[in-house]
C-alpha cells in the first residue's frame, strides 16, 4: 500500500507529489503512516536480532512477566513473547496486504469490465457476484481446510475469494457513473479499443476510491485472519499470528493478562493505523481537493 | 455524389421509448465536400448532436440508425466496431462541447494528445511527442513543452479547448466534427477558438462540421448552413444567402433573435414563442407549424418536403409570402 502513495519520479510525478503533499498536511494519516512504518520495521528486525526464536520452548522460563531477560515476558512454554508478537505482526500484515491486493486486483478488473460493458455482460457478471455472496464463508473455509489440509496459502485464497466481491460492486457503480462522463466519450471518439479504454481511462479514475477501499480492507482482512486463527483455521501451531496469540492469551486472561494485552495492543495499533491512513488517503487522492 | 467526402442519405436515428419511437433525426440528407465548413444550427433537442454522433456510430445504446452514411463510398451505418474504430479519431475526429469534462483529469496533456496517434498509426513515443508539440504550437499554446507534462486542471478553459482541438487534429483527419465547441467558453475566448478553427481549416484542408445553437457563430465561420428543427433539416443554404434571404419562418425567427450589434436596440428582443415539440409526439404536419406565425391549413396536414427555392438553397415550407411578421 505504502508504495502507491510514495512520490514517484515517473511521468505522473506532478499528481503524485501533490497527493503526497496533501497527505503530509493530514496529521492523523501521517502519524498512522509513521506508526505503521515503525511496526513493520520492528516486525522485520526484532526476530533477526533477538537471541530467542518463536518456536523453541524454554522450560526454565515459563510465564515470565514483562521486563528482565525477556522484554515482554514469556508464554506458557517459555517462548519469548516479543519475538512471537513480531512474528504475529509479520504474518498478519502479510495476510492483510497480500489478500487485499489480490482482492483489489480481481475486484477492480471484474467491476470495471462489468460496468463498462453494460447490458447482458454486466448482468451476468454481477449475478455471479451475487451468487458468490450467498456462499457461507465459514463452512467454505472448513470444507477447504478438510480438503486441502491446513495451509497458510489457504487463508489467502479464502479471504481473497470473498473480499473482492465488495470491491467489484463499488467499482462497477463508479464505472457506471464514469461511463457517462464526456472524456470517456471523447476517448471513444478517438477510436480506442475497449481494453485500452478500461485500463487507461476508467481504472485511473477509480484509483482514489480503490486505494481508500484497499486500506480499509487491510484491517478487515487482518481481523478476519485473527478470527479464523481464533477458530483454529488459520496458521500452524508453532508459528503465530496476532489472532492465535490473542486466542492463546485469552485462555490465561486472569492469571497472565499481558499474554492477551500485548498482542491485542499491536493488533489495535495496526488496524487503527490503516483506518486513519485510509481516511487521509481519501482526502489526498480526491481530485476535488486540488488547489 | 461521388465527389462528396461524406454522403448522408435519409438518415434516421430512432430511440425506442415507452411512448413509441422517438425520432431524434428524421430523414436527413447532407453531402459534405472535402475542405467544406458546414454549420448546423438548431435549438436544444433538434437532433444536431445525434446527427454528429451517428457519423461516428457513437449514439447511445438503444438507438436505431437507418439510412445511409457513406464516407468515401464506405457505408458506416451498420458497420462493425472494427471498421468504425479505424475511422474514429483517425479519419473522422470529434471536438467536444465542454473542455472542462472532455479531458481525463488523471492523465497528462501529453499522454492524452498522443494517445490517438500511437493507437492509430503505431507511432513511437518520440514521434508522437514531436507531432503533439507541433500541434500545440499550431493551436497557439505558449510553452508547449511545459504544457505537455501538465494535467488538465492546471490549464484554463480556453487552453483546454485548444488541447481538445489539437487532440482531434493529431491524426490529420478528413472530417472534423465540432459539437458546440464554443458554448462553454467566454465570449472573448469563443472568438479566439473560432478564429483558430478557421485558420486550421485553411491549413489542414479538413472538412469541418460545426454544430451550434448560435447563428452568430455560424455567420463567423461556416460556408454552408443546415438549419435543423425536430430532427429534420428545414433550410439549407450558403451562409450569405441564408442571412440575406432566409425563407423558412424558423430560420427567420432565429435570425431575428440575434442581438443587433449596430443600430438601436429593439425595445424587446424578438423570440420564437412556444417550445420545440416533444420528439415522441410530433404533429402530423410541419413540426414547426404550432409555433409558426405564417402557418395555414396545409401545414397541419403533411410535413413539407425539402425543396429548392433557388440554386443551392433548400427549404421545407409551404408558405410563399414575405417574411417579417412577428407573432
Amino acid at each position: 500500500m505504502n508504495a502507491a502513495i510514495l512520490p514517484r519520479p515517473a511521468r505522473a510525478a506532478g499528481q503524485w507529489r501533490q497527493s503526497w503533499e496533501r497527505l503530509c498536511r493530514h496529521r492523523p494519516a501521517l502519524v498512522a503512516l509513521a506508526l505503521l512504518g515503525f511496526v513493520v520495521l520492528l516486525a522485520l528486525l526484532v526476530p533477526l536480532v533477538s537471541p530467542y526464536d518463536y518456536a523453541t520452548p524454554d522450560w526454565d522460563e515459563l510465564y515470565q512477566p514483562p521486563g528482565g531477560g525477556h522484554l515482554l515476558g514469556t508464554d506458557g512454554l517459555g517462548r519469548d513473547l516479543l519475538v512471537r508478537v513480531m512474528w504475529g505482526c509479520r504474518i498478519s500484515l502479510l495476510v492483510g496486504i497480500a489478500a487485499s491486493l489480490v482482492s483489489v486486483l480481481i475486484g477492480v478488473l471484474w467491476g470495471a469490465t462489468a460496468g463498462y460493458a453494460g447490458g447482458t455482460t454486466d448482468s451476468l457478471m454481477m449475478r455471479i457476484v451475487d451468487i458468490l455472496y450467498t456462499v457461507p464463508f465459514i463452512p467454505l473455509v472448513i470444507v477447504l481446510t478438510v480438503l486441502f489440509g491446513r495451509s497458510f496459502l489457504l487463508v489467502f485464497v479464502a479471504i481473497g475469494a470473498v473480499s473482492w466481491l465488495d470491491i467489484a460492486r463499488i467499482v462497477r457503480g463508479q464505472t457506471l457513473s464514469l461511463k457517462n462522463r464526456e472524456f470517456i466519450e471523447a476517448a471513444r471518439a478517438l477510436g480506442l479499443s475497449n481494453t485500452t479504454m478500461i485500463v487507461r481511462h476508467v481504472v485511473p479514475n477509480l484509483l482514489g476510491v480503490v486505494i481508500i477501499y484497499a486500506t480499509l480492507t487491510v484491517p478487515t482482512v487482518i481481523l478476519f485472519e485473527a478470527f479464523l486463527s481464533f477458530l483454529g483455521l488459520g496458521v500452524h501451531a508453532p508459528l503465530a499470528s496476532l489472532g492465535t496469540l490473542i486466542s492463546d492469551g485469552a485462555n490465561h486472561m486472569k492469571s497472565h493478562p499481558y499474554l492477551l494485552t500485548i498482542p491485542a495492543v499491536f493488533l489495535t495499533l495496526i488496524v487503527c493505523s490503516f483506518s486513519y491512513l485510509g481516511d487521509g488517503l481519501r482526502d489526498a487522492l480526491d481530485p476535488r481537493e486540488q488547489r | 455524389m461521388s465527389a462528396a467526402l461524406l454522403a448522408i442519405r435519409d438518415l434516421r436515428v430512432t430511440y425506442r421509448t415507452e411512448a413509441g419511437g422517438l425520432h431524434a433525426v428524421d430523414g436527413v440528407n447532407v453531402d459534405l465536400a472535402p475542405g467544406e465548413f458546414l454549420g448546423v444550427v438548431g435549438e436544444s433537442g433538434s437532433g444536431k448532436t445525434q446527427l454528429l454522433l451517428a457519423m461516428l456510430g457513437l449514439n447511445a445504446p438503444g438507438a436505431r440508425i437507418e439510412g445511409s452514411i457513406r464516407y468515401r463510398g464506405q457505408e458506416l451505418v451498420g458497420a462493425g466496431e472494427r471498421v468504425l474504430g479505424c475511422l474514429r479519431g483517425a479519419r473522422i475526429a470529434m471536438i467536444f462541447q465542454d473542455p472542462m469534462t472532455a479531458l481525463n483529469p488523471y492523465l497528462t496533456i501529453g499522454t492524452q494528445l498522443t494517445e490517438g496517434m500511437r493507437h492509430h498509426q503505431g507511432a513511437s513515443r518520440a514521434a508522437a511527442r514531436r507531432r503533439a508539440l507541433e500541434l500545440l504550437d499550431a493551436v497557439h499554446i505558449p510553452e508547449p513543452e511545459r504544457r505537455f507534462a501538465q494535467h488538465p486542471h492546471e490549464l484554463s478553459g480556453g487552453m483546454r479547448q485548444r488541447i481538445v482541438i489539437a487532440m482531434a487534429l493529431i491524426c490529420e483527419p478528413d472530417i472534423l466534427l465540432a459539437d458546440e465547441p464554443t458554448t462553454a467558453l467566454d465570449v472573448t475566448v469563443q472568438a479566439q477558438i473560432l478564429a483558430l478553427l478557421r485558420e486550421l481549416r485553411a491549413r489542414t484542408r479538413a472538412a469541418i462540421v460545426l454544430v451550434t445553437h448560435d447563428l452568430g457563430v455560424i455567420a463567423e465561420v461556416a460556408d454552408r448552413v443546415l438549419v435543423m428543427y425536430a430532427g429534420r433539416v428545414v433550410e439549407q443554404a450558403g451562409v450569405q444567402r441564408l442571412f440575406e434571404h432566409a425563407s423558412h419562418p424558423y430560420t427567420e425567427g432565429l435570425r431575428r433573435s440575434i442581438v443587433p450589434l449596430a443600430g438601436p436596440l429593439p425595445a424587446r428582443l424578438p423570440s420564437i414563442g412556444g417550445n420545440p415539440p416533444n420528439p415522441a409526439e410530433l404533429p402530423p404536419g410541419c413540426p414547426f407549424a404550432p409555433r409558426c406565425a405564417y402557418a395555414f391549413d396545409r401545414c397541419g396536414a403533411a410535413p413539407p418536403p425539402l425543396a429548392p427555392v433557388a440554386p443551392g438553397h433548400l427549404r421545407a415550407c409551404y408558405y410563399d409570402g414575405p417574411l417579417g411578421r412577428i407573432r
